[in-house]
Order: C-alpha cells, then sequence, then structure tokens
C-alpha cells in the first residue's frame, strides 16, 4: 500500500546540508499498522512527511495505493492525497470551524454537495464518539476529543492509508490508550493501512503489527512487533527495550561492575526469556545442573500483543569454571544472554 | 446655537464618514489582497515568489512611508486627473485611499501570520489547492486578526480626513478649521472635537464587537 523506494531527504545545500533522511526502502503491506520509532531529530516526521509529499523527497519514489506520488503533476497530488489521511501532534484543527465542520473541510475541498457532506460526517462523528460534540469548537474540546476530530476529519475522504505524526505525544497516557484503541479499531473496521512515527515503545506495543527503528536518517532494523520486543537486533533497538522495560541494574551495582572478569568475580547477567523458554523452569535447572547459585536481582513479564517477555538480572554465583559453564548453558538455550559485567564476590 | 449651524455640523459629519467609508472600502477591496499576496508569496510560503515579494513589500513600503500630508499634495495631478477636482470630499478620498491600501496590505500580512503554519500544512494534506488554503484557512483562521486591523485603519482614515479637511476636503476637518480656528469659535471646536471622539469610540466598539464574535479561540 506504502512504498517507499531510496527515499531520500537533504535540506539545505554545500556546506551546510542537512542529510535528514538518507535513502530508505519502507514497505507497508495493506491494512498493516506499521510504526517508525526513533530519537528526537532522527527523521521520523521528515519520513512520514515524505509520504503525502508535505517535504518533497530529494531522491527516490513514492508509491501509494499504486500510485508514483512522486511522478504526479500538481493537480493529480492534490487528488491523490485524497486517499491519503493525515494526523499531527498538535491536531491542527481550524479554530474557526465547529466540530462538524471541521470533519466537512476535506469534503468540501473536494467538491462533495452539502447534503452527501452531512450524510457523511454525521457517521464519522457516531465512530470517533464525537455525535455530542458536534457544533462545539475545538477550543471547548480536551486533547483527546481535539484528536477524535482530527481522526474523523483525516478520515471523511475515505482514504486508504493514514499517517500519524507523532499522533499521542501530546496526551496524557490514558487518553493516548483511548487514541490508540480508536486507531485499531479503525484499522479493523476499515481495514485502512496506517503509518505511524512516534518515540515511545509504549505506542508501538499497543497497536502495531510491524516496526521500524530510524536513527539519524537511516532505517537501521525492521522486524515484527513480538519479535523486536524480545530479540532486538541493534544496540539502539536493545536501548529502548531496556528503556521501556526499566529493567537496569540498580545503580550500587552498575558501580560495582567491571568489563573484564577477576581472579575473584562473578558475573551479572540480562536474561530475555521468550518464546518456549518462558515455560521453562531454567533457573532451577541452571542452579542443579551447574551446581551454582542464582541471585536474581529483577526480573519481570511482559506480554507484548500475543507474545510473553520475561526478564531477569541475575548474578551467577560460583566458582570461575562452573559459572562458565553456567553461561555455555544458557546460551545453549532459546533465550538471550548479556552478560552486563563481573562483580567481586563479598563486596 | 442656530439651525444653520447645526446642518452645518451634519453635514460636516456626513462628509467625514462618506471619505471614510469611500476610501475605507476601497482600500479594504484593494489592501486584503495585496496583504494576501504579501503573505503567500514569502519565501516557503504555498505560493513562494521571492522576486515579486520583494517587489510588492517595497511598494508596500513606500507607500506606508511618506507622510499623509505630502501625499495629499504630491499626488494631486492625479487626483484631478481621476475625479476633476482637486478640492472636495472625492478629491480627499483619493489620497486617503492611496494611504489606507498599504496600511491595510501590511495589517493583513501581520494577521495571517499568527495562523499556525500547521493548519496549511493539514489542509495540503487534505489536497487543498492553494486558493482553498487562501479562502478556507487563512482568511477565517485570520478574520479576528484582520477585523482588528480594519478597524485600526477606520480610525486612522477618520483623524487623517481631518487633515485632508484643513486643505479643502470638506468634512469635520474642514470645520474645525474654518469656523473653529480662522474664526475663533471654541464652541465649533469642541463640537467636531466631540464628533471625532464619540465617532472614534464608536467604531473601536463596533470593531472590537466583531471579533469577539468571531473568535473561538
Ligand atoms: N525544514 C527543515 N530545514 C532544515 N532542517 C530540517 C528541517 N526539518 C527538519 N530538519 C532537520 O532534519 C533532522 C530530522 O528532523 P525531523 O523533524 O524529521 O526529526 P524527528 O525524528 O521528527 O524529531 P522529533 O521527534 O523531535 O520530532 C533534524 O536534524 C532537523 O533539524
Ligand atoms: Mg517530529
Amino acid at each position: 500500500m506504502i512504498t517507499l523506494d531510496n527515499v531520500s531527504k537533504t535540506y539545505g545545500t554545500g556546506e551546510q546540508a542537512i542529510h535528514a533522511l538518507k535513502p530508505v526502502h519502507l514497505h507497508v503491506p495493506q491494512g498493516a499498522i506499521h510504526g517508525v520509532i526513533g530519537l528526537s531529530g532522527a527523521g521520523k516526521s521528515t519520513l512520514i512527511r515524505c509520504v503525502n509529499l508535505l517535504e518533497r523527497p530529494t531522491t527516490g519514489r513514492v508509491f501509494v495505493d499504486g500510485d508514483e506520488l512522486t511522478a504526479l503533476d500538481a493537480a493529480s497530488l492534490n487528488r491523490a492525497r485524497h486517499r491519503v489521511g493525515m494526523i499531527f501532534q498538535h491536531f491542527n484543527l481550524l479554530s474557526s470551524r465547529t466540530v462538524f465542520a471541521n470533519v466537512a473541510l476535506p469534503l468540501e475541498l473536494m467538491g462533495v454537495a452539502k447534503r452527501e457532506i452531512r450524510e457523511r460526517v454525521e457517521p464519522l462523528l457516531e465512530l470517533t464518539g464525537l455525535a455530542d460534540k458536534r457544533d462545539m469548537y475545538p477550543a471547548q474540546l480536551s486533547g483527546g476529543q481535539k484528536q477524535r476530530v482530527a481522526i474523523a476529519r483525516a478520515l471523511a475522504s475515505r482514504p486508504k492509508v493514514l499517517l500519524c505524526d507523532e499522533a499521542t505525544s501530546a496526551l496524557d497516557p490514558q487518553t493516548t490508550l483511548s487514541i490508540l484503541e480508536l486507531l485499531q479499531d479503525i484499522n479493523r473496521k476499515l481495514g485502512l493501512t496506517i503509518l505511524l512515527i512516534t518515540h515511545e515503545m509504549e505506542v508501538v506495543k499497543t497497536i502495531c503489527h510491524r516496526v521500524s527503528l530510524i536513527s539519524a536518517g537511516e532505517l537501521v532494523e525492521e522486524a515484527d512487533v513480538g519479535d523486536f520486543f524480545t530479540a532486538p537486533q541493534t544496540r539502539l533497538g536493545r536501548e529502548f527495550l531496556n528503556a521501556f522495560l526499566e529493567l537496569e541494574p540498580p545503580q550500587a551495582l552498575v558501580d560495582r561492575l567491571a568489563a573484564q572478569p577477576g581472579d575473584d568475580t562473578h558475573p551479572v547477567v540480562r536474561l530475555a526469556f521468550t518464546g518456549d523458554s518462558v515455560s521453562t523452569p531454567l533457573v532451577s535447572r541452571l542452579a542443579r545442573d551447574c551446581d551454582i547459585d542464582v541471585s536474581i536481582l529483577e526480573a519481570k513479564v511482559e506480554s507484548i500483543q500475543d507474545r510473553t517477555l520475561g526478564l531477569m538480572i541475575a548474578e551467577l554465583i560460583g566458582p570461575a569454571d562452573k559459572t562458565r559453564e553456567a553461561l555455555a548453558y544458557l546460551e545453549s538455550h532459546d533465550l538471550q544472554v548479556e552478560v552486563l559485567g563481573h562483580v567481586q564476590r563479598d563486596a | 446655537m442656530s439651525s444653520a449651524m447645526l446642518e452645518l455640523i451634519l453635514e460636516a459629519t456626513l462628509d467625514t464618514l462618506y471619505m471614510v467609508a469611500v476610501s475605507g472600502l476601497i482600500a479594504t477591496a484593494l489592501g486584503v489582497p495585496l496583504g494576501v499576496l504579501l503573505y503567500v508569496t514569502r519565501p516557503g510560503q504555498i505560493l513562494a515568489q521571492p522576486l515579486t515579494n520583494r517587489v510588492l513589500g517595497m511598494v508596500t513600503n513606500i507607500g506606508r512611508s511618506i507622510p499623509f500630508i505630502i501625499l495629499m499634495v504630491a499626488i494631486i495631478p492625479f487626483t484631478r486627473a481621476l475625479v476633476g477636482s482637486s478640492i472636495g470630499t472625492n478629491a480627499a478620498a483619493v489620497p486617503l485611499t492611496i494611504a489606507a491600501i498599504p496600511f491595510v496590505a501590511r495589517l493583513v500580512e501581520g494577521a495571517l501570520n499568527e495562523v499556525p503554519p500547521g493548519l496549511i500544512e493539514a489542509a495540503q494534506s487534505m489536497g487543498a489547492t492553494p486558493y482553498q488554503i487562501i479562502t478556507k484557512v487563512l482568511l477565517p483562521e485570520a478574520r479576528g486578526g484582520i477585523i482588528t486591523g480594519l478597524t485600526i485603519t477606520v480610525v486612522t482614515l477618520i483623524s487623517y480626513s481631518a487633515m485632508a479637511g484643513a486643505v479643502g476636503g470638506g468634512g469635520l476637518g474642514d470645520l474645525g478649521i474654518r469656523y473653529g480656528y480662522n474664526r475663533f469659535n471654541p464652541t465649533i471646536m469642541l463640537i467636531t472635537v466631540v464628533i471625532l471622539v464619540v465617532l472614534v469610540q464608536g467604531f473601536q466598539m463596533l470593531g472590537d464587537y466583531l471579533v469577539r464574535r468571531s473568535d473561538h479561540k
């Protein structure tokens, strides 16, 4: 439904050129909810704005619903944009128009007759839970309600694709959840393809099917959400995940961690259990089979859509040869092992 | 006060209103589009035309920098060619209009500048043409600011029209100078001042009311 082929964006020229987006490839199939996550300034907005050509890519081609947008003249592009809705972080509603008139705007732009506008806007207000707010002005609405108006407005032209630029970043967690549920509902009911950008793992976890990680203008990783949350392939991916899971070793321990093992040290590991390994009693087996002690410092279980993810930070306490053996044992199983460092015994 | 005097005052008031109305309406009709052009042709704007923008900006600035009293005298030949005379209310309306056009244009440009750029982007994402962005987004969203600007223009025109009156334009300024100053009639002087104050106050209140009504922020 959406294909970016070698799309890049450079602002400015010569010395001051900013390569906001390096050449990227991205394909989002019909009906998917695809998230792009990255840090501030990574190029997320640039990427999503290239999809509907709010930003003209410097190189590359953009396809939406079979049309090459980058090849269209101004009039055809405007027509093609009716099939691509967009919502924004700051809602961008017209303060001079009521809720109804805001939602009607795209239809007015398309030249739809008044009566038909009413017939199309009313159901959208129902769908987004705004029927009783019909004649209010945006200033009288809460942030969540404003984003609902923006969603209804974006759907008015019956688009195939919805672009969401940090659509929930200005909202509190609870409102965020209700907006995400609405988006999911729309995706299911209308088969709408959604491309969203965010800096929040929570958003990706809650509604995305697939996710791309963007860093310094490059898409460095792409995976199904279940895989990304259980086994991110890049360092940045792991950082995002750890920050999201808030599973960092306690500071007191970090201060004592040495990168290299010494004479009298034992390893501290972070274990991520996924798939079958979640339900296997690995820790007790480890202690028994390798004859070591395992001290669990932190542990947590998260469910990511249909997957379960178990996380643990533990010290493996025993003689050096035994703990080495224990690490090998862990690595031979279906779980991720990361040695965070080594601490002095009895320190 | 004699009824002849009252008639004179009434006539002068109507003359002032006539000059303000004619110049205000024409200046709005020309100044609003000029202000829109100044805004939309800016670099990076929806109809970016940097050269056109610079030329329009320069012309507007020249218009705004000429003192009104000098403009009035300088364009006498033009005024005479246009309305057939260099005195009277019609003749006074010409320089008033010319002075007000760039004034309105800059105030409109300023009002448009207050419209959040995100709204233009949202409209573009909906496939709006530049013309639709102007009529459906920019002008309605800037309505309050534009009305404020037009109110300032009308108030300024009232005081300028009094100045025009001093050089044969008619209206309250003319009356104040001829009777109040030249014939030293303080009552007439006072009455013209009071009427001018009431007019300014009235238009300001009307403007404020219209702004309040169009403001949903
Ligand atoms: N119009 C522009 N002109 C010049 N540089 C720009 C422009 N827009 C964005 N940039 C630069 O491009 C880079 C990527 O910006 P972008 O807005 O895409 O980041 P982002 O990932 O959306 O960040 P945030 O999370 O803060 O919104 C930044 O370095 C930014 O300064
Ligand atoms: Mg951004």
